[in-house]
């Protein structure tokens, strides 16, 4: 996984709430066995007019030419709610997308961001509101965004944003979450030896 | 200090307790099926791990498999590929796998418990998010993503950060027509679909102890539709009687060992939670739900709501962009909205007593002309116990399709899918734009009310079509 550390960018305006995982990736695109190549098919319904996907949408933001390089998304409440499948964070990065603000996401797509190097950044309300200000003037209105330091600057003005330290040092060092665990397989063989005793049903 | 069962069943699964970075559980069982799993698989080999317990997995497809034939050459060629992968997966790492060929194949939170794979005390984890369904036996169960899945089968453990915990007690008489998918729908309604993000819900209350484990898996299965990481049941005599004697339940001195663990988990007197919601029995209708997220739902007796009513400028902008896709005018009664398809199954609706309520329904009546109604069953089981009781004769001669288990139009991922436009009364779980088909529209009910529909055409009281007969 890429390590996040920084970004500036513009930012992309999805002024919805509620976004779910079927409109960021609909089903029709989860038949493939890779991790990649979503990105074509991110907000499909949204994105073109026909099935095929060869009509785009000109009213859709990331249709938008002053969007369309934006790697970071500003979005509304409960971002990502609905089903578990991390084909939508792997969309939203394929298509470019590293970053993603918001007032509140949904918990399970929140843990598929992280563990993809995309980070997201839950601000409140009125200041995801200031940003969609900013979002507006695309182009000049850059939106940066520092892990490290927990802050996102826009225009004049700085918010900062909490995360949890262990997702921090993830994103930051694009760990390895799987070789983090391995580290104590010690504690897991002792965990099931027990097991055979204390719960032989289980085993 | 009193515990509840979210952190009994915590504290018996910590096998690495670190509160400033992460905390490792254990993990019991992991169910996987063809969608969310192949990039796991491969994840493995190139990392050159191996799984772990493959004992403590179970395989099985349902997401994109055809309903109408098993005929693999009459499904769609990219589907095909997924489901031979999760084939060639299982045999390369050594997974049971109920493939298509297996009389126990099913949607993999049906066949869960009633393979008696799924188990009181458990951590039970699915790369999908209605993996919550498990939890009305007791145990902790949730939806992962692919990463997490490939985490599993490397470690047979999570990392995990604890849940704030939510009591939800429904007490009281239920009215004539609500069923545990009403009851579920209501608590949606009611605390809105972001209402239990961050939180497991532990339901509660004599409605809760009295309904039927079908019923609490309906209740269980929908948690994540109001954002809850899971949703449980403390586990009593109902629990145990449903669970003795299947494939996997355990035997013997082990079967007694086990229940007397399990009578242990609920949740100790006085033990406080971060939220308490109460509700009364009494103020539930029959539900269904008019927009395009499962906490836009009224009573069944109620009207299209105007946009306007809504203060949150959210919560309106939401109502007005759903009744635009649903193509519904504010004011206009629920039942007098037209329906075209009906689908009955699901991880939600797709078990047996499902199947007989919808049966029930249409017995002696004809399904109304222009209407397609799907019953699709939620395992081979199911189908098999539905034909034995004689469902099939009733749901053919009504002039329903009679299909192959699967999930089938709950996601639309294989051919059962609607056309733009087209209107569903459906028991699934989600109403979402395009959920069962592109430019589709989705009302969320119970099968009762969905079998109802079928009959008239249009979205139905089922209280009204039981008085009348019709």
């Amino acid at each position: 996984m890429e390590p996040f550390t920084m970004l500036t960018s513009i930012a992309a305006p999805l002024d919805r709430s509620n976004v779910d995982t079927d409109a960021i990736i609909p089903k029709q695109f989860l038949r493939k066995i890779e991790r990649t190549g979503f990105g074509k098919h991110l907000f499909h319904e949204w994105r073109f007019t026909d099935y095929e996907g060869t009509q785009e949408n000109p009213d859709f933001i990331l249709n938008k030419p002053q969007f369309r390089k934006a790697k970071i998304l500003l979005a509304r409440d409960n971002f990502g709610c609905g089903s578990s499948r991390e084909h939508a964070p792997w969309a939203l990065y394929d298509f470019g997308f590293r970053c993603i603000i918001a007032p509140s996401f949904a918990d399970i797509f929140y843990s598929n961001c992280i563990k993809n190097g995309i980070l997201l950044v839950r601000l409140k309300s009125d200041e995801v509101e200031e940003l969609f200000a900013v979002a507006a003037f695309a182009g000049s209105g850059l939106i940066a965004v520092d892990l490290e330091k927990q802050v996102v600057g826009a225009a004049s003005k700085k918010f900062h944003f909490e995360i949890e330290p262990f997702n921090k040092e993830c994103l930051l060092k694009g760990l390895d979450q799987i070789g983090w665990t391995l580290q104590f397989a010690d504690k897991i063989d002792a965990y099931e030896a027990k097991l055979v005793t204390t719960a032989p049903w289980l085993k | 200090m009193a515990k509840t069962m979210y952190q009994k069943i915590w504290d018996a699964h910590l096998v690495h307790d670190d509160k400033a970075t992460a905390s490792i559980l254990y993990v019991d069982r992991q169910l996987v099926h063809e969608v969310t799993s192949p990039q796991a698989f491969e994840g493995l080999r190139v990392s050159g791990r191996k799984v772990r317990s493959a004992q403590k997995t179970f395989a099985t497809m349902d997401h994109n498999v055809p309903t109408k034939s098993r005929d693999l050459a009459l499904a769609n060629a990219t589907s095909v590929t997924q489901m031979n992968q999760l084939q060639k997966n299982c045999a390369e790492f050594g997974i049971k796998c109920f493939d298509l060929n297996d009389e126990d194949q099913g949607v993999v939170h049906i066949i869960g418990p009633e393979l008696g794979i799924t188990q009181p005390g458990m951590i039970i984890v699915c790369g999908d998010s209605h993996t919550a369904t498990h939890g009305a036996f007791g145990s902790l169960a949730f939806g992962i993503g692919t990463s997490e899945v490939e985490h599993v089968l490397a470690t047979q453990t999570l990392q995990q950060k604890p849940s704030k915990t939510m009591q939800i007690n429904v007490n009281g008489k239920l009215n004539d027509g609500v069923t545990p998918k009403d009851v579920v729908l209501y608590i949606i309604g009611l605390i809105g679909t972001a209402g239990a993000t961050g939180y497991v819900i532990e339901y509660a209350g004599d409605v809760i102890r009295d309904m039927s484990m079908e019923g609490r898996m309906t209740v269980c299965n929908m948690s994540i539709e109001a954002g809850a990481r899971g949703g449980m049941i403390a586990p009593d005599d109902k629990t145990f009687t449903y669970l003795q004697g299947r494939d996997y339940s355990p035997k013997g001195t082990d079967w007694v060992k086990a229940v007397t663990y399990w009578k242990t988990l609920s949740s100790d007197a006085g033990a406080t939670f971060d939220k308490l919601i109460n509700i009364k029995a009494e103020d539930i209708r029959p539900q269904v739900t008019w927009g395009t997220s499962p906490g836009q739902v009224t009573g069944v007796d109620g009207v299209v709501p105007d946009p306007d009513q809504f203060k949150n400028p959210t919560e309106k902008t939401a109502a007005a962009n759903a009744l635009r896709y649903m193509d519904l005018k504010p004011g206009m009664k629920m039942t007098d909205v037209k329906i075209d398809v009906v689908f009955i199954g699901s991880c939600t609706n797709g078990r047996i007593e499902d199947l007989r309520a919808a049966a029930a329904v249409f017995k002696g009546k004809k399904v109304s002309p222009g209407v397609q109604a799907l019953i699709v069953p939620g395992s081979g089981r199911v189908k098999r116990q539905a034909e034995r009781e004689g469902l099939d004769k009733i749901f053919l001669a009504a002039g329903c399709e009679w299909r192959h288990a699967g999930c089938s139009m709950c996601l639309a991922m294989n051919d059962d899918q609607l056309t733009p436009g087209q209107r569903c009364a459906a028991t699934s779980n989600r109403n979402f734009e395009g959920r069962q088909g592109p430019g589709g529209r989705t009302h969320l009910m119970s099968p009762e009310m969905a079998a109802a529909a079928a009959v008239t055409g249009h979205v139905t009281d089922i209280r009204e079509f039981v008085k009348r007969g019709k």
